[in-house]
Order: structure tokens, then sequence, then C-alpha cells
């Protein structure tokens, strides 16, 4: 194959890889704004705990891959119960601006309090996979690449399942849509929001897992730029869209591979950002999001 | 013609050249820590930005979070000026603050039509564009940054400082002012009663910028150097946590909530590993028992004064 169409579809793999971590995180965002209108900012941060609690799961207790994932997301998904109980529900009904500034907060909290108990010090995430590759027509597939894909593709069906067939899942949607009508139709909010934090923190656990291995190490500050990054990809896709976070996070992460591709890589960060601003000016609801008309 | 120098204008006045004199006494006398300096000169900067910021986000009441971005504009700019061209301090300060003024009326022109949680990011996003705008641009040092002499004394610092609060307060207190609030009270209302809502926006945006620029200067000016990564994002939630703990849309609490700020930040200044731990406590306890911030919407006023003096003025008929 010629070399050029090579190039473009090993940044495509590389792009899908990113952009599933992305995706993953961006859900969490998404679904915390979706159902109670809050920019999470610390939800990058509990990735990072998340990476954390993986690699402890892996080097200390010497669990093998998947049941470090598994142990890591429950960690974090009780972390995440725990950040909005004490965080955020008592400023349910609060300014928004009130709450944002919890959730920095929250997030440096996360961040310097993190860096008190593991130091600062960067960790290298131990090699948790064979380091295999796979050539088909001259693109490599890492056998890490491959593996990342099917986990998050197996979380986001799982996730989708969840929202759209489940009772808990159509509780979620009531309260996303209408939070008093939900309480009224008997619907406990308060552990639906626990729920939605939980299982939004449970896949930025797994995001942070496999960002530990895929960059191979982790720091407690690691969690800043893929946050925002996965909150372009939220907004991207339509805030409060599921199906949006996902095809976002693709995107962007598609988007950055090819700028780095380009040989652009320290532009990469203002290319997502520009496309940010730019979906925002034309379609403001996001690529997925239907335009409400405002009433007065 | 309005009377300038009332009481309360005279007594603030003696107040602000007071403090001025003190300060400057002290510095004269070589008996201020460098510490202190540093704090104070810091002070002066935090407070343009806040007040400057708490003019877009509790005045007109739109929601902006890229607030290093202009004071990154502000500071490259006035250091292109002073280094690169070896111009004056005065002229480096105009045009970093004439500069991201520009920026402002170009960033604010298309998204300012966003509302709320939209405009945030979008400002976001334009804050960390500029941020990697100025990491790779080679002639400003990219991200080793740039190093500047220290030009900016107290004696630049504080008048600029009075300076940028008086303007921004009597702007909130003019028509236009007046305009912005009506806009962030109610957008709609306002527009239906003839309010040019895009107009007053960009404008309070743009004056925003501005100042948020000649902080910018004034840092770059004092700091010996200037690093892109100086003015990403976690800058300007800093700025925006001072306009909240100090009171959205109270321009004393702008200022309250940047001394305050600074001098906590400087106090934990000995326990690094503490001090942002400690922060973000007190963040999440504030936001949880006084989400209004220390000031409200209230403002600091010295009309005591102005009542005791009418009150005088009636005993004496």
């Amino acid at each position: 194959m010629d070399s050029i169409t090579t190039q473009v579809f090993q940044q495509i793999i590389n792009g899908l890889s990113l952009g599933s971590i992305y995706a993953l995180i961006a859900l969490g965002y998404t679904m915390v704004y979706g159902i109670i209108k809050l920019i999470n900012f610390a939800h990058g941060d509990v990735m990072m705990v998340g990476a954390y609690a993986g690699w402890f799961a892996i080097t200390a207790l010497h669990l093998p891959f998947l049941p470090a994932l598994l142990f890591s997301m429950i960690f974090c998904a009780l972390l995440g119960v725990i950040i909005e109980r004490i965080a955020y529900k008592p400023l349910r009904n609060a300014t928004r601006i009130a709450a944002l500034i919890t959730a920095i907060g929250v997030s440096l909290f996360l961040e310097y309090g993190g860096m008190l108990i593991v130091t600062a010090q960067v960790r290298t995430y131990p090699p948790v996979f064979p380091a295999t590759q796979y050539i088909v027509g001259g693109v490599y597939f890492k056998y890490g690449d491959i593996v990342m894909l099917v986990t998050a593709v197996v979380l986001m069906a799982l996730l989708h399942f969840t929202v759209q067939y489940t009772k808990v899942g159509k509780a979620m949607r009531a309260v996303s849509f209408d939070k008093e009508a939900a309480l009224l139709m008997g619907i406990n909010t308060n552990n639906i929001i626990s729920f939605t934090f939980a299982i939004g923190s449970a896949l930025a656990a797994a995001a942070g897992v496999l960002m530990g291995v895929y960059f191979n190490t982790i720091n407690p500050l690691m969690g800043i730029i893929p946050g925002l990054k996965a909150f372009v990809a939220a907004v991207l896709g339509g805030i409060g869209i599921i199906p949006g976070a996902m095809v976002g996070g693709l995107m962007l992460g598609l988007v950055e591979a090819i700028v780095s591709g380009l040989g652009a890589s320290t532009w990469r960060d203002a290319v997502a950002f520009l496309i940010l601003i730019l979906v925002l000016i034309i379609k403001p609801s996001g690529l997925f999001g239907k335009n409400v008309r405002e009433k007065v | 013609m309005r009377n300038w120098f009332n009481r309360k204008n005279s007594i603030t006045l003696l107040g602000i050249v007071l403090l001025y004199a003190v300060v400057q006494g002290l510095i004269v006398l070589d008996i201020m820590p460098p510490f202190y300096m540093l704090t104070l000169i810091l002070i002066c900067i935090y407070i343009i930005l806040s007040t400057s910021l708490n003019l877009i986000n509790g005045i007109a009441g739109q929601f902006s979070v890229g607030h290093a971005g202009f004071m990154a504009v502000g500071a490259y700019v006035s250091a292109m000026i002073t280094v690169l061209l070896k111009g004056p301090l005065i002229l480096g300060l105009l045009a970093g603050a004439t500069g991201a003024a520009l920026a402002g009326l170009i960033v604010g022109l298309p998204t300012l039509r966003l509302k709320g949680d939209y405009l945030a990011i979008a400002t976001l996003g334009f804050g960390e564009i500029v941020r990697i705008v100025f990491l790779n641009m080679d002639f400003v040092g990219g991200a080793a940054g740039l190093t500047l002499p220290k030009q900016i004394t107290w004696s630049w610092a504080f008048p600029l400082m009075v300076l940028s609060v008086i303007l921004i307060k009597n702007f909130v207190g003019s028509t236009h002012g007046r305009a912005c609030i009506s806009i962030r009270e109610n957008e709609i209302a306002a527009e239906s009663m003839g309010v040019n809502t895009t107009k007053y926006k960009v404008m309070a945006f743009t004056m925003g910028a501005f100042f948020a620029g000649l902080a910018g200067g004034i840092y770059a000016n004092y700091m010996y150097i200037i690093q892109p990564g100086t003015f990403s994002f976690l800058k300007s939630f800093d700025i925006l946590v001072m306009v909240v703990l100090g009171g959205l849309g109270s321009i004393s609490g702008a200022i309250v909530g940047a001394i305050v700020y600074t001098f906590i930040s400087a106090l934990l200044t000995g326990i690094p590993e503490w001090r942002l731990v400690i922060t973000a406590v007190f963040l999440i306890v504030m936001m949880m028992f006084r989400p209004t911030g220390i000031m409200g919407t209230k403002e600091f006023s010295l009309s005591f004064l102005g009542k005791k003096g009418d009150k005088n003025a009636a005993s004496k008929n």
C-alpha cells in the first residue's frame, strides 16, 4: 500500500485509541451536566484517581488488567458518590457559579490532596499487555490499542443499555428531563443523581487506567488537560447527550491525531479549542443537540 | 457643576494618598521586606484583574473564564514593546492594554451571543488558544518564556490600580453601566426596553479585556519573566474565585476578594504542599455557607460620612 494512505490509517488508529479515552471521560461530563446542569470540573481529576487506583491494584495487589480495571472503577464510583454527597448536594439550589466554584475547589483538592498522598513523583505504569503488534497492510495495531478500543466500546455499550433499557436508566432520563416532575412521580432524585455520579466516575476511572496503560506514566496533575479536552468533546457532541459525547470524543481524538500527523503537534490543543469555538458559534447546542427555542 | 470634592470623595482621596504615602515611606526607608512588597504589588495586579472580570461577570452578567488570555495578551504585547523594541514602559502598558482590548473585541463579537455555560466554555477555549499561540511564538521565548527588566514599582502599580478601579466604578455608575446591569438582570426585558444588548455586552467585555491587559503588562514588567504556562485557565479560575469570593457584582467586593485571596496565598507559601489543599477546602466551605461571597452585591461605601456631614449641615441651620 502506498505510504501516505498507510500514514493516514495509522493516524486514524492512534486517533481512535486516544478518542475512546476522551469519549469515556466525556460521558461522565455529559451525564452529570444533563442531570444537574453542573460542569463538573473535578471529573478529570477523578480520572487521575482512577489511574492511581489501577496502578495500585496492578503493582501492589498484583492483579491482572481486568480485575484492576474493575477495582479502579468501583473505587472511583464510591469517590464520585462521596464528592457528590459532600460537595455538590448542599448546592443543589445554589447559583450555577457557586456550584462551578465548588467544582473547581473539588478539582484542586483532588489534585493537591492527591499530591500529598502519592507525592508529585511521576509513576510508571507496569506493562500489562504483551508488546505484540499486528501489521495489516502496513498499519501497526498494538495489542494495547485493540484492548483499549474494545474496553471503551464494551463500556459504552453497557452504558447505552443501562440508560435505555433499565429502570434506573429510565429514572435517570426522567430526572434529566424534569427533576421536579420526576420527584412527583416517585423517583428518588437524590439517589439517581448519586447513581449518575457513580457511573460517570467509574467510566472516568476506566479512562484513567487506559490512559496509564497508553502513556505509561501517571502523575497527580495528569487529569487537567484530558479533563478539559473531554469536556470539549462533550460540548462538541452536544452536552447532555450520551451518543454525542461518544462521537465528540472520537472526533476530537481523530482531529488531534491528524494535526499531530501533519507535524504540528504543539498546535493540536489550539485546534481542538478552535473547533470548539467554531461549533459553539455555528451550532451552540452541539452536533447532536436540538435547538431549544427560548420562551419569554 | 457637580462638586467633585465633596466630603466623601475628599476622604476617599485622602485615604488613597495616605495608603500610598505610608507604603512609599516604608520603601524609601528600606524597612519593607521584599516578600511584603511582592504581595502588595500582586494585590494591586489582582485588584485590577478582579474588578475588570467583575465588570464582565458581575455587572454585565456574561460568564467569562478567559481572563488569563487577555492578561497574557497584555503581558506579551507590553513585553514586546519594552524588551524587543526597547520602548518606554508607559507605551508598553498602553499597547498591552489596547492589544488585549482588541482581542476582547474580536473574541467578544462572535461569542457574546452565547449564553451562560456555553459562553464560559468558549472564553475558556479562547484563553487556552492564546496560551498555545504564545507557546509557539519563538521570538517571545516559547515555553521557556521571556525575561524582562523589572520596571514596575509601587509608584506605578498603585496609581494604575486606583485609576483602573475609579474608571470601572464610574463606568458602572454611568448610563452605559446601568444598561449593562439591565442586561444582567434580564436580557430580553432590557432588549425590549431599547437597550442595544450586543453593543453593551461587547463594550463591557472589551473594557474588561483592556484592564486585564493592563494588569498583564504590570505583571510582566514586575515579575522578571513571563511564561505561557502562567496564563493557563487555572489563572482565570483564580481571578474568578476572587470575584466570587468578594461578591459577584460588587466592585468593593472584587477588591476585598483580591486582597483576601492573595493574602491567604501569601500566608500559606510557608507550607507549599498544603497551600492549594487548604485553598480548595476554603472554597468548598465558602460556597456551602456563603455562596454570595464576602460582600454579596453590596458596596462598601463611605456614605455614612456624607450623612454625618449632612446632619452637621442641618444642625448648623
